[in-house]
């Protein structure tokens, strides 16, 4: 019907029989965000009865099913009773399908009483079946029949209405999970190794989906990558640094507790320069914490990644659409800076189905780095050796097995080496090597992606975000707006920060950071950029599972503009 | 005859040439016999250097790597993890010929679920375990090979029964599972020659001396028990393509075991009549040497044509890490087709 919408799963960690919601946010102004309380409620469930009233606004809408007995609790809903078990009856389903079609009650009165085209919801049901006849056809009946019923039952003043817009010609629908997977078979890869775990599964899932159309090479037909899934995921980033030391272009992807196990490996990566990317899809720590809820808790865990002086080029996506670009963009970046590339995704971007403009293809060819071959050793006039700054811009060249030239060979370690890759206890060449990695990785700035600054006319303070709250930032700015307060907004899209982000932070009186985790992290590493501003910096941060919401980042601002 | 150690092999390579860095463990450690019996393979069976791929663990027995070969890529990983490293590693081409080299303590103990699962896996390499019950990086503790009751200078008596690494490979579905003893040379090369030209992976639990922690005469991984208590399963010599198979001894005396490539293994009976084709029995044998008190030595389990890893991915013959850029990234024309699958 043309108008932007999104959804979230909110759903427990289990196999099967807890409650779940499935929340979507209709909004012709484009909001992607969760709002605090909902406009309309549809309550199928008994077991959360009580609770999914309180979930409505002052005059929405509540749906429910006749047969759930619980009391209703408040005065200031419009109630709308669906006989849901008369309707599903008079379709005649069989005894197995019962339970499942009762859904399409709701959707058919839904559908009568906010005006849902009809026609859309059977190209959905036809998508969802592949085609399928029989049941689209059989939903549709039930979706008819509750229809007709609204027809005939219900006359209400609905303060709701569904209007045809539009405003989502040429847009996509999809989970960001599927997003970055695409983005990395797009971006290369040949080698994946994971482990499963809650909600980083789907991002390799979908590369065993799409992978095996997109990536047979047509004239041998035969797989361009492979994809393993490993005991651990010790064993997962194990895997991907040997492939990425064999000149793969490899990654893996996890959730905070695997990338807890990954510090190690990712140590060595760094140190003896290997390419590798790592998908981090948030969920909520400490711990085991809430696996089936977002968060943005892992910011200083990945950044700072492993024993020792480490610090790692981060990419940080704020919609599905930059899941794509980055997908293939952290490739180029591991080849070419030789080192750990962390993409930092979260549940809510990651598991969720976002609106966005469809994919773009890649606008530079990929970047395989300083990798030299038989002929290219030929070539290199001076001496060459895997930890030799030639270029002066402290990114060596490197060989990578199967190189058939006598010198080709070095000895890769996590121990300190010299530049030719020897062991060495040297203090010298210890130091040396250790600040060219640090040169290498600021050097990386000049091709990380930078921010994106929207700017209000006048506005003198500023407000930093990043990631999946990005959907819920520009309806609360425009909040703020009609509050009196102008700020611009600066949405931080890598680290280490780039000139523009410090900047921005040094030209704007006061500066909120706003971040889904209790400590404010990203607050943090920016106060240590710019300590003669940290004062100037103020952290809004809050955790409780959920995305953040425009509602709560208006209060949390101007909770500190009036104290 | 040529000078020693100028001897030319058939690829023009002198011993030299597999050389690598001198060794800086201890002298008389049985490591140091296994870096030699490796050059020597590789020397005698015209391996080029560039064809090999080595990688180790943590520990003194990860050390080893870079004793030999000097022009073979090799990577000093983590501790317990060379396994997935080299996993990664060989996938980048899969015709180089990978060899690890760990320990007791990197594979049974901070190793062993990897170990398990790239023995499950049947990656192709050779995996040796210079496994001689001790910690010497850290100056002798206990590893998780120790026997029960084991003695040693600053840990007392070992509380806990030891994990049997080729019991182990065995049970986690290696493809090929020897074991030998430093101090016997000739098995030793052999059964390295078989392990390199085996499709899959080839343990060898290598019985070698920590002559500085763990040498004493009644430890199970002294050179004195080793020794007078080794009992070889059959004599073993590795026949590579290029030599004709001469018939040395009389029918019923050998079994011939063909691998992959057309080079065999020729297994002399001795006093067992053990034939190392069935897991339950090797088991079995294993068991009953452990009672006895024996040091099997020898071929003690071979499939050779178990499907490796690699038989199980649809690879290009080009190696991954040779497939030019275009290969790697599909059409856009495909990408319009997945933007319009995506609503």
């Amino acid at each position: 019907m043309g108008i932007p919408v999104s959804g979230k799963n909110i759903f427990p960690s289990n196999i099967q029989g807890l409650p779940t919601w499935y929340k979507i946010r209709v909004s012709q102004s484009g909001y992607g965000g969760r709002r605090k309380e909902a406009d309309i409620v549809v309550a199928m469930n008994p077991k959360t009865f009580t609770e999914d009233q309180d979930d409505l606004v002052k005059g929405g809408l509540f749906l429910y099913a006749d047969d759930i007995k619980d009391p209703i609790d408040r005065d200031d809903m419009i109630l709308v009773p669906m006989p849901v078990k008369d309707i599903v009856k008079e379709a005649k389903p069989h005894r197995d399908l019962r339970k499942l079609i009762a859904n399409m009650v709701y959707v058919g009165v839904l559908a009568n009483l906010i005006g849902i085209e009809i026609e859309p919801i059977k190209a959905a049901l036809e998508f969802h079946f592949k085609g399928k006849e029989s049941p689209v056809e059989f939903n549709m009946m039930v979706i008819d029949l509750a229809y007709q019923w609204a027809d005939k039952n219900l006359d209400l003043e609905i303060p709701y209405r569904i209007e045809p817009r539009d405003l989502t010609e040429n847009s996509i629908l999809v989970d960001g999970n599927t997003a970055a997977g695409l983005g990395t078979i797009y971006g290369g890869m040949h080698f994946v190794s994971w482990y499963p775990i809650t909600p980083a599964t789907s991002l390799p899932e979908s590369m065993l989906e799409y992978a095996p159309k997109l990536r047979v090479d047509p004239e041998t037909g035969k797989s361009t990558y492979a994809i393993i899934q490993a005991e651990d995921e010790l064993a997962a980033v194990g895997m991907v640094v040997g492939a990425g030391w064999a000149g793969l272009r490899a990654m893996t992807a996890t959730s905070g507790p695997g990338l807890s196990l990954m510090a190690e490996y990712t140590s060595l990566a760094y140190f003896a320069e290997i390419p590798i990317v790592i998908w981090v899809v948030q969920r909520v720590g400490p711990s085991t914490g809430l696996p089936t809820r977002t968060a943005q808790g892992d910011i200083n865990l990945a950044y700072y990644l492993g024993q020792g002086d480490t610090e790692h080029i981060m990419l940080i996506p704020g919609n599905v659409n930059e899941c794509f670009e980055f997908g293939w963009k952290a490739l180029d970046l591991a080849e070419k800076y030789q080192t750990a590339v962390l993409c930092l995704s979260d549940l809510d971007l990651g598991k969720n189905q976002w609106m966005t403009k469809p994919f773009e293809y890649p606008e530079t060819p990929i970047e395989r780095g300083k990798i030299i071959w038989e002929e290219d050793l030929e070539k290199i006039k001076e001496e060459w050796g895997r930890y030799r700054d030639l270029d002066g811009d402290f990114i060596p060249y490197r060989t990578v097995p199967g190189n058939t030239h006598p010198k080709s060979a070095y000895f890769a370690r996590g121990t300190g080496h010299d530049d030719f890759a020897n062991y060495s206890e040297h203090p010298e060449q210890w130091r040396n090597n250790l600040d060219r990695i640090k040169n290498k990785i600021n050097s990386s700035k000049a091709d990380l992606p930078e921010p994106i600054i929207t700017k209000m006319r006048g506005a003198k303070k500023g407000i930093i975000a990043f990631g999946s709250p990005d959907a819920a930032m520009s309806e609360a700015l425009d909040y703020l707006k009609a509050d009196g307060l102008k700020l611009n907004y600066l949405r931080l899209r890598s680290l280490p920060a780039t000139d523009q982000v410090l900047d921005f932070i040094r030209s704007h009186e006061k500066v909120y950071v706003i971040e889904n985790n209790r400590d404010g992290q990203m607050h943090a590493i920016l106060s240590l950029e710019l300590p003669e501003k940290a004062q100037d910096l103020i952290s809004l941060a809050m955790i409780d599972g959920l995305p953040l919401n425009a509602e709560w980042i208006r209060e949390a601002v101007l909770n500190e503009e009036n104290a | 005859m040529a000078e020693k150690g100028k001897k030319v092999n058939a690829i023009g390579l002198t011993r030299q040439d597999y050389k690598g860095k001198p060794s800086t463990l201890c002298l008389g450690c049985g490591h140091n016999a296994i870096v030699g019996q490796i050059i020597a393979a590789c020397h005698e069976l015209n391996i080029p250097p560039e064809s090999l791929l080595k990688v180790s663990g943590i520990g003194c027995s990860s050390k080893a790597p870079t004793y030999f070969m000097d022009r073979s890529f090799g990577f000093n990983g983590l501790h317990g993890r060379m396994p997935s490293l080299a996993t990664g590693a060989l996938f980048g081409d899969t015709s180089l010929i990978g060899i690890g080299v760990s320990g007791d303590g990197d594979t049974a103990s901070i190793g062993m679920g990897q170990f398990k699962h790239v023995t499950r896996r049947n990656l192709p390499m050779l995996y040796i375990v210079a496994n001689n019950g001790v910690y010497g990086l850290t100056k002798g503790q206990f590893s998780a090979t120790a026997e029960q009751g084991l003695a040693l200078k600053k840990q007392g008596q070992n509380r806990y029964v030891p994990v049997d690494i080729v019991w182990e490979a065995i049970a986690g579905r290696a493809s090929f599972v020897a074991r030998t003893f430093s101090g016997d040379p000739q098995q030793l090369k052999a059964l390295i020659m078989a392990g390199l030209h085996h499709k899959g992976i080839a343990v060898i639990d290598v019985i070698s001396p920590c002559v500085t922690f763990n040498n004493q005469d009644d430890s199970f991984h002294s050179y004195a028990w080793g020794k007078s208590h080794e009992v070889a399963l059959h004599e073993l010599s590795f026949v590579p393509p290029v030599r004709a198979i001469k018939v040395q001894y009389a029918k019923g005396e050998t079994l011939e075991v063909p691998l992959y490539d057309g080079t065999h293994i020729i297994l002399k009976k001795l006093a067992q009549d053990y034939e190392p084709t069935d897991r339950a029995k090797a088991l079995q044998m294993l068991e009953d040497a452990n009672r006895k008190n024996e040091l099997i030595t020898g071929l003690i389990y071979i499939n050779p044509t178990q499907s490796s890893l690699f038989d199980l991915y649809d690879l290009p013959d080009t190696a991954l890490n040779r497939l030019p850029a275009e290969k790697l990234r599909p059409s856009p024309e495909s990408l319009d087709e997945i933007n319009k699958i995506m609503y």
